[in-house]
């Protein structure tokens, strides 16, 4: 996953409060050489500069002066919005004519985990509403968390006549209605990412979507499908897997039994990329091991696998043939054993990302380190997502990981028990560390050897770590870990807080001490006024700012409002009769255009 | 049961400061909660069967005393961990039954499909509770089947499980998968109470050999 971030701002490393100025809303300087060779220059400028792609190097280049920055604009064709409210629609179109390709992202990481009220806001309507009219050449939108109506898609689809891409992460508000209105209407369609969004339809009205892709050869690369949740028509799914030559990723829902899931593949031995959907037969008749058998061994370019949402085990041994050339396997759906991983795992001599859930144990994992040399991403999810629950894998596992995948880059683990000598050991053994998360999922709990806090570990891997740009602490922490990050974690742009430190303390540790700090969010911790007044010389140059159910008031939000004329400061309550001094839920951002004007009722914008 | 284990929205209603007011602590009011850690590291706790913090009490006094644990009440907070619902869903399906074991303050929780049938089941329960050692007996007519010892005690269990319908049978009486399907909970029942238990089928030489 890439770790981005915006610079609508440039990177403000000085202590400087005052803002960068604002290119885009500066009024122009006065021009002093005559127009035509102004017209000269930027011609030119824009003929090298559409050779830029990078948009920190755009907006670096958009800096220089008036001229480089209407070059600019003319030729940027990839928007990048890390979020959403961050801008108006009305002041992007208006600086950018050309743009074929928009990323926007919406509401606030913690709305995955139920923080965020249903209809805070991040709806895709006036964007689309705005691009439909302005960039009839956009070819692709990508969307993370953001609520787009089946009306929105509709409007797109019917808008935009070269629409080829179409990304949606973790959305919400869509049906079936609008994946059909996509289908339908973009008859160049290269692909359509559905990647764990809400597609729940009521039974009675569910589309045939799937129907309405255009017959004939279609140009489809790309189809992801494994969120949503209603089966779709299977023979047009076949269909259309057949007429479609350059189908490369495939990744249908659980509704796709093992039977439909050989007949698919053997329409497609091309696919690179394969989500098996549930690998279960349900009330099919006959026995497919040898169906799947033959069906996994013709398939020589498989690269990258997933579903298995909810595999009957004795079909696994099927996808042995191809676990040598697999770079990506998702078992993150599969409750497999250590005895079940170890002739799977043995082969996967090549893998770089895996997802596992914790049932497979320390054992499991010693597997994989014994043979995934080359593993860069490892995710462990947890079977059972309680704090009591039973511990699978623990310190033992994470310290096998480090020995054996020496090129880890980022790490995703939960468990219910860890001690700073493991996390210790994986900062000194996987010096190209990016991301490390580490979820110990009972709240406040010490390393379980020592019973002393976690902070000893975590302060190893800001300080061993010097990659390392993102960073989720957990168990029992004092603000002696917020110190180690201060003092070392100067990389660091996201943090995630939950249930530690003990005092203001920790918090300004990070604001005065990690100056590429862009994504911060926070819940659960005693951080009060003093530590949040203390980042105000920082916040411009944030993304965001979340802090839920810690020690703030009304009057810390206040000043910072106040100081802060262009940070939106968002108070969100819970309950409409919540006691108005004490700050809930505290979400905060930096934007050109001022507080939004789509706030729901029980947000409170200062 | 505990109704602390309803899943409750409230818990992110109270501010920082009554979440830590409300946490148990061995020191007078007042005192910091890293002093208080340092008070509950100096008791020492003795080691229970299991060595690992991860005590599943379901009886709150004993959740307090672990160290720097959370509020008495076992109250499920929102969002933690964090897990997309997505995910928690998808695995949503999986059943979970809790584990007692007669005379010990604590439950276990075991996925009954990580398992691929009694042997290894009983397995998995017999390192749960480390002190056990699975024995076969042999030659006993009324309580022929699986049985495990405490070493310490020489107290025999007998594994046992209450289905759908409430009834408690021996474990082992069933097909495996059937038993998946109908397990809502485990027991390690101590031979002399089980012997109301009965065997669902009459017992046959060799039928049990696992």
């Amino acid at each position: 996953m890439i770790e981005d971030d915006d610079q609508w701002w440039s990177p403000d490393n000085s202590t400087n409060p005052q803002p960068k100025p604002d290119a885009a809303a500066a009024d122009p300087p006065p021009q002093t050489s005559s127009p035509s060779f102004d017209l000269v220059l930027e011609n030119v400028l824009e003929n090298v500069l559409c050779f830029l792609t990078s948009r920190h190097d755009r907006s670096a280049a958009s800096l220089v002066c008036r001229s480089w920055f209407r070059a600019e604009a003319q030729t940027r064709v990839e928007l990048f919005i890390g979020n959403c409210y961050a801008v108006s629609p009305a002041r992007v179109i208006d600086r950018f004519p050309r743009i074929r390709a928009v990323v926007l992202k919406g509401k606030p990481r913690f709305a995955d985990f139920n923080l965020v009220p249903i209809g805070w806001g991040a709806g895709f309507s006036p964007w689309v509403a705005a691009m439909a009219a302005t960039y009839p050449w956009l070819e692709k939108i990508c969307l993370k968390r953001m609520t787009v109506a089946d009306a929105d898609l509709f409007l797109l689809a019917s808008s935009l006549p070269c629409f080829r891409d179409l990304c949606l992460i973790c959305c919400d508000g869509l049906t079936t209605a609008g994946l059909a209105a996509v289908a339908e209407n973009c008859r160049y369609i290269r692909s359509l990412d559905l990647i764990e969004n809400d597609v729940e339809d009521d039974e009675s009205e569910v589309v045939d979507w799937i129907s309405r892709f255009p017959p004939g050869t279609t140009c489809l690369e790309s189809l992801v499908f494994d969120c949503v949740g209603c089966a779709v028509n299977f023979e047009a799914l076949e269909a259309l897997v057949g007429r479609s030559p350059s189908l490369w990723r495939l990744r249908v829902n659980d509704h796709i039994s093992v039977g439909r899931l050989c007949r698919l593949m053997s329409r497609a031995p091309q696919l690179t990329h394969l989500g098996t959907g549930s690998f279960s037969s349900f009330e099919e008749e006959g026995d497919f091991q040898n169906s799947l058998d033959s069906a996994f061994n013709t398939f020589k370019s498989l690269v990258c696998l997933s579903g298995f949402r909810d595999p009957v085990l004795e079909y696994l041994p099927a996808i042995y043939p191809v676990c040598a050339n697999l770079t990506s396997l998702n078992f993150s759906y599969a409750i497999i054993t250590p005895e079940q991983l170890s002739p799977i795992i043995s082969s996967c001599h090549n893998l770089q990302t895996f997802w596992v859930l914790d049932a497979v144990g320390d054992e499991g994992l010693e597997m994989v380190a014994a043979t995934c040399k080359k593993l860069r991403e490892l995710r462990v999810f947890p079977l059972d997502a309680t704090e009591d629950s039973e511990g699978y894998v623990s310190d033992i596992g994470l310290v096998a990981i480090s020995e054996g995948c020496r090129k880890l880059q980022s790490i995703l683990y939960f468990c219910q028990s860890m001690t700073n000598s493991a996390v210790v050991t994986m900062s000194k053994n996987c010096q190209d560390l990016v991301i490390f998360r580490l979820c110990i999922m009972g709240r406040h709990r010490p390393d379980h050897v020592t019973r002393e806090p976690m902070d000893e570990g975590f302060g190893a891997i800001v300080k061993n770590c010097r990659k390392l740009t993102r960073l989720a602490v957990s168990g029992l922490l004092t603000d002696k870990a917020f110190s180690y990050i201060g003092k070392y974690g100067k990389s660091v742009r996201t943090l995630s807080v939950g249930f530690a430190g003990n005092s203001d303390l920790g918090l300004r540790y990070v604001l005065e001490g990690c100056p590429n700090l862009q994504k911060l969010e926070i819940r659960d911790c005693p951080f009060g006024d003093a530590g949040l007044v203390s980042g105000i010389h920082h916040y411009y140059n944030m993304r965001f700012f979340w802090m839920s159910s810690c020690k703030i008031t009304l009057k810390g939000c206040n000043e910072v409002a106040r100081r802060l004329p262009r940070m939106v400061v968002e108070v969100i309550r819970d309950q409409p009769e919540d006691n108005c001094d004490s700050v809930e839920k505290f979400y905060m951002y930096r934007s050109l255009d001022g507080p939004r004007n789509d706030a729901p009722s029980f947000v409170n914008i200062l | 049961m505990s109704t602390a284990m309803a899943k409750s929205s409230t818990e992110s209603d109270f501010s920082g400061l009554d979440y830590e007011d409300t946490e148990l602590k061995l020191g007078l009011p007042g005192i910091s909660r890293a002093a208080a850690t340092e008070l509950e590291r100096k008791r020492g706790f003795s080691k229970t069967i299991d060595r690992s913090d991860n005590l599943t009490a379901e009886s709150t006094d004993e959740r307090a005393s672990a160290v720097g644990k959370p509020p008495a009440t076992k109250a499920q907070v929102v969002g933690w961990p964090p897990v997309r619902s997505f995910r928690k869903n998808a695995l949503k399906s999986c059943t979970y039954v809790k584990v007692a074991v007669d005379g010990a303050p604590y439950l276990r929780k075991v996925h009954l499909e990580m398992y691929g049938g009694y042997q290894e089941l009983l397995s998995a329960l017999e390192e749960m509770f480390s002190c056990f050692a699975v024995r076969k007996l042999q030659g006993s007519t009324t309580n022929k089947g699986r049985r495990l010892v405490d070493q310490v005690n020489g107290v025999e269990y007998v594994p046992t499980y209450e289905d759908k319908d409430g009834d408690w049978m021996l474990v082992g009486d069933v097909p495996w998968k059937m038993f998946v399907a109908s397990c809502e909970r485990l027991r390690l029942m101590r031979s002399s109470e089980a012997i109301n238990i009965t065997p669902r089928a009459p017992p046959q030489v060799g039928s049990r050999a696992s």
